[in-house]
């Protein structure tokens, strides 16, 4: 298949980003208003909105928080926060200046109040759009991008249809050197034979077994015999890669290659939480620095993202017909028999590549920008 | 038109992309199939013989065994299949 290439934008720390985004970030619930209003004034121009609801300390949040602001995608950081946060601002400013990022931010109680909040943050964000505006701009190819893949709302056809094809554009990825992640990892169990021989590492290979025993729950009986088959609908997103690793929310792939995500909440042996809300999981994702996020569905799905565009493909050929305003990508055409799965692959491989470059997904389209800390 | 989709060229089983009628004749490449009970879509039918305690590989991988002998063309599930891992799951669940 042949590499695409397009322009990006290069970042003072080296990275290179898909979208030239101002992030407005709220610090606590107090301030999300304002950050919202700000945010809502720039509707025409590249400008997010993101945030904690804060009061108390977590450092999941933190770290959350920190790697978002210093995302790729994200060429400024605007912080607003009510002046007695759990989110250490002081510390998050510091670390998007390091980055060699614009960054302010305005305390709520020093600025005096909403009104003078929000014309400080809307002068300021005005002035931060010119200067990211000049951001170099440099070849990109999948060599530079980090993908990242999940479901939303599955039906029987996703297992079918939208799973192994996404399997089929991984593997495209990988081969030409790209990074995926792979977030639906609370849903592994059974497969740890299969996932053994996809590890290179003995020590990887332990973890995962011990990660899955974690994460292990009562099967659902669909169409699905058994658990195995269950999990192998979702784990065929993952192609036939290698395993190179498996890291945290905020963690970096440390080279190209297939990663897999802890999602699990606690540190407890026998944790079996699993998260469940799909932005909190593509926030994670976004945190470990995906540039964008390849979302399958088959009941139909609108979710997007701040920061990363997110793509969606469509298992079922009805749901498209019902839904085509929010979906990217028809995998539906193998249930006729008009596509295959590797032809629906390459659409994927293609297609991403296509957003990379700047072409709005539909969810980006529509305006979707969901973001949640949990 | 072809109801039958093989995911995976390694496959023994392959599954219906639309439900199937009883009496229904359906293809798979060259590969000719007679179904004597309705089948609902999703579902996996063998894509060849079967022996008991054979492997069943879908998505190129094992996702459970034969409990008894399977014959071509024959619906996939519960009834002649079993997990591998399951028994395994649910030692851990109860130590």
């Amino acid at each position: 298949m042949d590499q695409m290439r397009w322009k990006g934008y290069l970042r003072k720390d080296g990275r290179k980003g898909i979208r030239n985004y101002v992030a407005v970030v709220y610090l606590c619930e107090c301030a999300h208003h304002i950050a919202t209003e700000i945010a809502n004034r720039f509707k025409e121009h590249p400008v997010q909105l993101i945030g904690s609801q804060g009061c108390y300390h977590s450092e999941y949040a933190q770290n959350i928080l920190n790697a978002v602001c210093t995302h790729p995608n994200v060429g400024g950081v605007l912080l607003i926060s009510m002046g007695c946060d759990g989110v250490n601002v002081r510390k998050l400013e510091q670390i998007v200046s390091e980055s060699g990022r614009p960054v302010n931010s305005i305390s709520i109680q020093k600025a005096g109040g909403t009104r003078m909040s929000l014309s400080i943050g809307v002068q300021w964000v005005d002035w931060c759009l010119g200067i990211i505006d000049g951001v170099m701009k440099v070849n990109m190819t999948v060599e530079d991008l980090i993908v990242g893949t999940i479901s939303s709302g599955n039906d029987a056809t996703s297992a079918m249809t939208a799973n192994p094809a996404v399997g089929q554009a991984v593997n495209h990825l990988i081969s030409q050197k790209g990074t995926v992640i792979y977030a639906e990892t609370d849903e592994m169990a059974g497969l740890e034979g299969v996932i053994d021989e996809r590890t290179t590492k003995p020590e990887l290979a332990e973890n995962l077994k011990e990660y899955i025993e974690k994460a292990a729950r009562d099967p659902r009986v669909l169409t699905y015999s058994t658990i195995e088959e269950e999990c192998m609908s979702l784990y065929c997103q993952t192609g036939d890669a290698a395993i190179c690793g498996m890291i945290k929310p905020a963690q970096r792939p440390t080279k190209p290659g297939l990663f897999l995500i802890d999602l699990l909440f606690g540190d407890q042996k026998k944790a079996k939480v699993p998260k469940i809300n799909v932005s909190a999981k593509m926030v994670d994702m976004i945190a470990s620095g995906c540039h964008l996020i390849i979302c399958t569905t088959g009941k139909g799905s609108v979710i997007g993202s701040a920061i990363a565009p997110v793509i969606k493909i469509c298992a079922n050929p009805m749901t498209f017909i019902q839904m085509r305003d929010n979906i990217d990508i028809n995998a539906g055409g193998i249930l006729d028999g008009d596509e295959t799965l590797e032809e629906i692959g390459e659409k994927i491989f293609v297609g991403l590549q296509f957003v990379a470059s700047g072409i709005p997904s539909c969810a980006e389209g529509r305006g979707h920008q969901e973001f949640i800390l949990h | 038109m072809e109801k039958l989709l093989k995911l995976h060229h390694l496959d023994n089983v392959l599954v219906l992309t639309d439900d199937i009628q009883a009496g229904e004749h359906n293809t798979c490449g060259e590969m000719e199939f007679y179904f004597p009970r309705s089948i609902d879509m999703g579902h996996k039918v063998a894509a060849r013989y079967i022996e008991a305690g054979e492997k069943i590989i879908k998505y190129g991988v094992s996702i459970g065994f034969a409990t008894k002998m399977i014959q071509m063309g024959d619906h996939v599930h519960l009834h002649n299949m079993k997990s591998e891992v399951l028994p395994k799951l649910i030692n851990t669940y109860e130590n």
